[in-house]
């Protein structure tokens, strides 16, 4: 079953076309990792689902829902369908670890406040921080930072995970802490679409990899097609430049 | 300094103690009814301002002219205009309602510009986030952009309030009668000039100080949250 069909997509910041003419089909349960030189539309990629970057053509569908952008339910739909981790983590400064997991499912989401809370301490248990739920984002560390914001995406309940470069911001020694946790993720069949530079990670994991250039998809195919047998001098030289 | 003391008995008559505490309350009652007015309106239009649905583009065109003009008009020249509009309308003859609608023009003008400095200092990522998690506007506003804005929104609030007890001095300009006023008529009665104003500016410092310090202590209280 596809969870996500992206078809002949566009987008643009103000004059800048950062997707272009984009088509993508991912199953349930399928992790795909984008790749790709900075700049070519990755990031974008992952607003685009979220509606934080509008399609200006194109058709999205998320869980067999066509998505008009433009409408409030529409938007509703595709964000409490999806889950988003930013690269640079976005937790809320205000809140306390516990108040970031816990606002959206209780205040959003409307659900039993005890039954979020119980929710928030397992999965913050899960990411090894259920001794953290009163601190404030900046007496974390920016691999504690991150693996809040993944338990914060997590207690959405969302089917779809979107994960913007999650490591690109961490010292080497937390990228492990942090993969990790994906890697538990993985085990469990949730829908990923991973953003990353981690390409060992990204051939261990990932079941289909996007190469995205200039807005562009170049190339989608597993990660044994891309990594050893690349179609395209393009992604010869990226993976070759990375690998090195 | 002997005929201060001489005076001071008469000077600090019940009948001038009731006069200047009533002039402290119309000083007082100008610069509250301003800075609440001015806060409650200036929010708004700060947060209208920020918004960035195409239908608001006129509201939004309207809120930087107003804001900009009445910032850059002196507080004289606003007051004088509106005393003689409020004249030529016949809307009312009260001192007191013209020197109100003024301060809550100016304040609103004011406060909307500082509590939208204080909205453009939280980071888009705040936005976003709140976003991609379904949050509508204001439910972003309340619970992720406010919290994170007043420490940066209390400091110049709190110091325009504190600018804002003196300027209303000037109110005394249209007839009012504020507590710099109430010193010139008591001037006028023939006590000296140091003794009433010295006296007025100590009753100001009365009116100031609580506020400057109420604002310390909103300060360090939003700053360690």
């Amino acid at each position: 079953m596809q969870q996500i069909k992206i078809s002949d997509s566009h987008a643009y910041y103000g004059d800048l076309h950062v997707l272009n003419n984009v088509s993508l089909s991912i199953d349930k349960g399928e992790i795909v990792s984008i790749i790709g030189p900075s700049g070519s539309g990755k990031s974008s990629l992952l607003k685009l689902l979220v509606g934080l970057l509008l399609p200006k053509s194109g058709t999205i569908s998320i869980s067999n829902k066509i998505i008009d952008y433009t409408n409030k339910a529409h938007l509703n739909y595709a964000r409490n369908k999806t889950a988003i981790v930013f690269q640079q983590y976005n937790l809320f400064e205000n809140m306390n670890v516990l108040k970031n997991v816990c606002i959206a499912p209780y205040k959003i989401q409307k659900r039993n406040k005890e039954e979020v809370e119980e929710q928030a301490i397992k999965l913050l248990d899960k990411v090894g921080l259920k001794n953290k739920l009163n601190s404030y984002p900046e007496e974390l560390s920016g691999g504690q930072q991150q693996r809040v914001a993944i338990a914060r995406a997590l207690c959405l309940n969302p089917e779809i995970l979107l994960l913007d470069e999650i490591t690109s911001a961490l010292d080497p020694e937390l990228v492990k802490e942090v993969l990790d946790t994906i890697r538990v993720l993985a085990s469990e069949g949730m829908t990923m679409l991973i953003v990353s530079h981690e390409m060992v990670f990204v051939k261990e994991l990932s079941n289909k990899v996007v190469f995205m250039d200039e807005g562009e998809i170049v190339d989608f195919d597993t990660p044994q097609n891309i990594f050893e047998s690349p179609k395209h001098f393009r992604i010869a030289d990226f993976v070759g430049k990375i690998l090195k | 300094m002997d005929r201060l003391i001489q005076e001071l008995p008469s000077f600090l008559s019940i009948w001038n103690i009731i006069f200047l505490l009533k002039a402290m309350g119309v000083t007082f009652l100008l610069s509250l009814i301003g800075c609440l007015v001015g806060f409650g309106f200036g929010t708004l239009l700060a947060i209208f301002r920020k918004t960035k649905s195409a239908l608001l583009i006129p509201l939004r065109i309207l809120i930087v002219i107003y804001t900009e003009i009445f910032r850059r008009i002196p507080f004289l020249v606003s007051l004088l205009l509106i005393f003689y509009i409020f004249q030529i309308g016949k809307i009312t003859d009260s001192l007191f309602i013209i020197a109100i609608v003024t301060v809550c023009l100016i304040a609103t003008a004011f406060i909307s510009e500082i509590v939208r400095s204080g909205l453009e200092s939280v980071s888009q990522t705040q936005w976003d986030a709140a976003k991609a998690m379904n949050f509508s506007y204001y439910e972003t506003l309340k619970e992720v952009i406010f919290p994170q804005a007043w420490k940066v929104i209390f400091p110049p609030a709190f110091s325009f309030f504190i600018l804002f007890i003196k300027d209303t001095a000037l109110a005394s300009q249209i007839g009012v009668m504020e507590l710099t006023f109430a010193g010139k008529v008591l001037n006028n009665k023939g006590f000296s000039p140091i003794l009433v104003f010295g006296t007025v500016l100590i009753l100001y410092f009365i009116l100031s100080f609580p506020l400057d310090r109420f604002g310390k202590y909103m300060e360090r209280k939003y700053a360690t949250n």
